[in-house]
């Protein structure tokens, strides 16, 4: 049985602060500007903050976060691990505590110096001081040390099983350049780019090209969650979470599930897109536009076969035939996604996919946006969320 | 170090990083020609419009300039700074470093930006931050990390003139390049090549790295229901049990997934290198690299044949070859 947590709760901030390759500043000023613009947003009080929720990589506490906010008390702390993956655990966080009483207002925030400070293209080292050293074990002395890495090695077996070129990586690529070339925020603003730049740039590993990764940058990003009640008393029109799930599958690995019956696909994505709509009743068809997790370019076919816009195998032709696109059937990365606006592990994704439904896209589509599908980083834990309008 | 030395050893030099390395450093002189035309005369940099007045006065720049990479001379300490330095925040933290072993430095690369024309009569006014300071870094050299200073020249008008970054290697210098050093003495004076990062050995996962050491590639298995597993694991998710042995792999197999690792290249690996995931005869999997062949010759489900063997001082590992 799915979750009761359908329209329990609501996002009614969204906040984030300039993306760059050099903030010029510490993680936490990030990190309370973004909540600070967030409850702004909403019309809120730091005061009015009960709760906060952010990643398990994320370098500030919640109360230096709540103490450079000027937040009074807080009921609930709550952390998500697994690096990007951990994006719609925060909404998932906050509406159970929402749901339940255990607090009243929540804000979910993840900020980095993603580029100046640690970037995680470097790579996994041998210094590492955590529990996951044994796991790295098995792949550091092969050199299989960077995300690209171990993304390319799935990409290279779902591209032999399924017939998909890179001609499909670089749809994926160039919808979401198209959407960033008009996001005065997107770090490739007015930068389109052609089939040429995009065959020739750097190799990163086979068959991952530059354009295929995401960026690195500095930035902040937030959004606040309540009761729908509250939503409706507040200044923007709340966008209501219909369902979330996150997820693990059966012998995940983080980064690294190599040892799977099937490794070319990511069962712990179906898992959550099957919670996820169990918990609203709703499915593919009813998804107006979306924000797909694209720290790579292949991870983004994954998740649409996860979700259901096509069969598995399918995606290639899915994203071929323009439906990622702005007149296309799914709208998808329309602030350009982490390939091209900003990599703040998601979360940019989750106020876009609010601005989605509140119609206030940059890039918002032609049509009317009833529901939003916004996704976590795949190859880890992950999850997803589906946020539609208030009755 | 231990874990949880090294962890208080990096809360300590991470409460340096945004912290000013002291008042800021009024230069000891304005601006002015002397100077200018002792640096032109040691850099052989004889632009006129650096000391001929009438020749710049005539020019685009209205008058003499300073060589803009000049930008840093006007606020250095001088030479009192061989004799008795001040202790500012910057030498404080390196002397933390040096406390922890890491009494190596190298400067790696500064950039500088410069935003206006300085001209005799400025003042200079630098004011420097620990900008950063990167995890730890294995280098050629030795681990490591990197600190980032910026500073940021001012006039007296408290306008920005200038920007520059600094970053300075703050190392442990390798173990055994100093022992070579000091074994060969006077001997060529070549630092020993970097090798791999080194598999961390801990209690599910020391004995497999021993048995490869032995030249066996081990897979674990279940005693209580036999089923093989790899990576190892402490459980069987299966069965439950903790009891388990291992058998040695034929080391025959065939590529389920590979790819060629491009960028970035790390110090100590080969490239062109490949990375495959092998499906072992016996049913497991591991992630091993490719050898005896191309890139372009690998495809999924070649056949391969494994061996293990030393692929530098200090590793061993098995490596596929085309069967
Ligand atoms: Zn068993």
């Amino acid at each position: 049985m799915a979750a009761r947590i359908s329209d329990k709760a609501a996002i009614v901030g969204i906040g984030a602060t300039e993306f760059s390759k050099d903030s010029g500043r510490s993680e936490l000023a990030l990190a309370a500007e973004a909540v600070k613009k967030a409850l702004d947003d909403a019309g809120l009080k730091p005061a009015d903050v009960d709760g906060m929720v952010t990643f398990t990589i994320d370098q500030n506490e919640e109360v230096d976060v709540a103490r450079a906010v000027g937040c009074g008390d807080l009921k609930l702390y709550s952390r998500v691990p697994y690096g990007g993956g951990a994006a719609t655990g925060t909404l998932l966080q906050a509406a159970m505590a929402v749901a339940t009483g255990v607090a009243e207002t929540v804000v979910c925030y993840r900020a980095l110096n993603g580029r100046s400070g640690q970037r995680y293209s470097s790579g996994v080292s041998g210094n590492l001081i955590t529990g996951s050293a044994i796991h790295y074990s098995w792949y550091m002395p092969f050199g299989l040390l960077t995300p690209a890495s171990w993304v390319a090695m799935f990409t290279q077996r779902y591209m032999h099983l399924t017939g998909c070129s890179r001609d499909a990586l670089f749809e994926v690529a160039q919808a979401t350049r198209a959407y960033a070339v008009n996001n005065p925020a997107a770090f490739f603003y007015q930068r389109p780019f052609t089939r040429e730049e995009y065959d020739t740039a750097k190799k990163i590993c086979e068959p991952l090209r530059l354009y295929d990764c995401c960026q690195e940058s500095d930035g902040g990003c937030a959004v606040v969650v309540t009761t729908p009640e509250r939503a409706k008393h507040l200044k923007q029109p709340g966008v209501l979470i219909r369902g979330v799930a996150q997820c693990a599958a059966r012998g995940q690995e983080e980064m690294t599930s190599f040892y799977r019956e099937e490794i070319a696909r990511i069962p712990e994505m179906d898992l959550a897109a099957d919670e996820a709509y169990a918990q609203c009743g709703l499915s593919a068809k009813d998804i107006d536009a979306a924000v797909i997790y694209d720290a790579f370019t292949p991870i983004v076919l994954w998740q649409l076969e996860s979700w259901g816009f096509c069969k598995y195998g399918e995606a290639a032709d899915f994203v071929k035939d323009g439906n990622l696109r702005p007149g296309g059937r799914l709208p998808t990365n329309t602030h350009g996604g982490q390939l091209s606006e900003a990599y703040i592990h998601g979360v940019n994704g989750i106020v876009e996919a609010v601005r989605l439904v509140r119609g206030t896209s940059v890039n918002q589509p032609n049509k009317p946006v009833a529901h939003a599908l916004v996704t976590s980083g795949v190859g880890v834990p992950t999850g997803g969320a589906i946020l539609g309008r208030m009755g | 170090m231990t874990p949880e030395e090294t962890r208080d050893f990096e809360a300590k030099i991470r409460a340096y990083v945004g912290r000013e390395v002291g008042a800021p450093t009024r230069g000891k002189d304005d601006v002015n020609p002397a100077m200018i035309r002792h640096w032109t005369e040691v850099t052989g940099d004889e632009s006129p419009v650096y000391c001929d007045q009438a020749f710049a006065a005539k020019s685009s720049k209205g008058g003499i300039i300073a060589p803009p990479t000049m930008l840093q001379i006007w606020s250095m300490e001088g030479y009192a700074m061989c004799q008795r330095p001040e202790m500012d925040l910057q030498r404080e933290l390196h002397k933390i470093f040096d406390a922890h072993g890491f009494v190596g430095v190298l400067g790696t690369n500064t950039s500088t930006d410069f935003y206006r024309d300085l001209r005799p009569g400025d003042q200079v006014t630098a004011h420097t931050v620990i900008d950063n300071i990167s995890e730890r870094k294995t280098t050629a050299r030795g681990v490591g990390y990197f600190i980032e200073t910026v500073t940021k020249f001012t006039d007296q008008h408290g306008a920005d003139v200038g920007r520059q970054v600094f970053r300075v290697l703050k190392f442990m210098p390798n173990a055994e390049t100093a022992e070579a050093k000091a074994s060969t003495a006077g001997a060529a004076d070549k630092p020993a090549p970097p090798t791999r990062i080194q598999a961390p050995r801990g209690h599910d996962n020391a004995w497999w790295w021993e048995a490869i050491d032995q030249g066996k590639l081990m897979i674990q298995r279940c005693k209580g229901c036999g089923t093989l597993r790899h990576p190892p694991r402490p459980m069987c998710g299966d069965c439950n049990s903790t009891e388990w042995d291992a058998i040695e792999s034929s080391l025959e197999g065939e590529v389920y997934s590979f790819t060629e690792l491009h960028y970035p290249k790390f110090p100590g690996y080969p490239y062109p290198l490949l990375c495959a995931v092998v499906q072992l005869r016996e049913g497991t999997r591991l992630i091993a690299n490719l050898a005896g062949c191309e890139p372009e010759q690998v495809f999924i489900g070649m056949k391969v044949r494994g061996k293990v063997e030393r692929v530098d001082d200090k590793t061993v590992l098995p490596n596929f070859y085309p069967a």
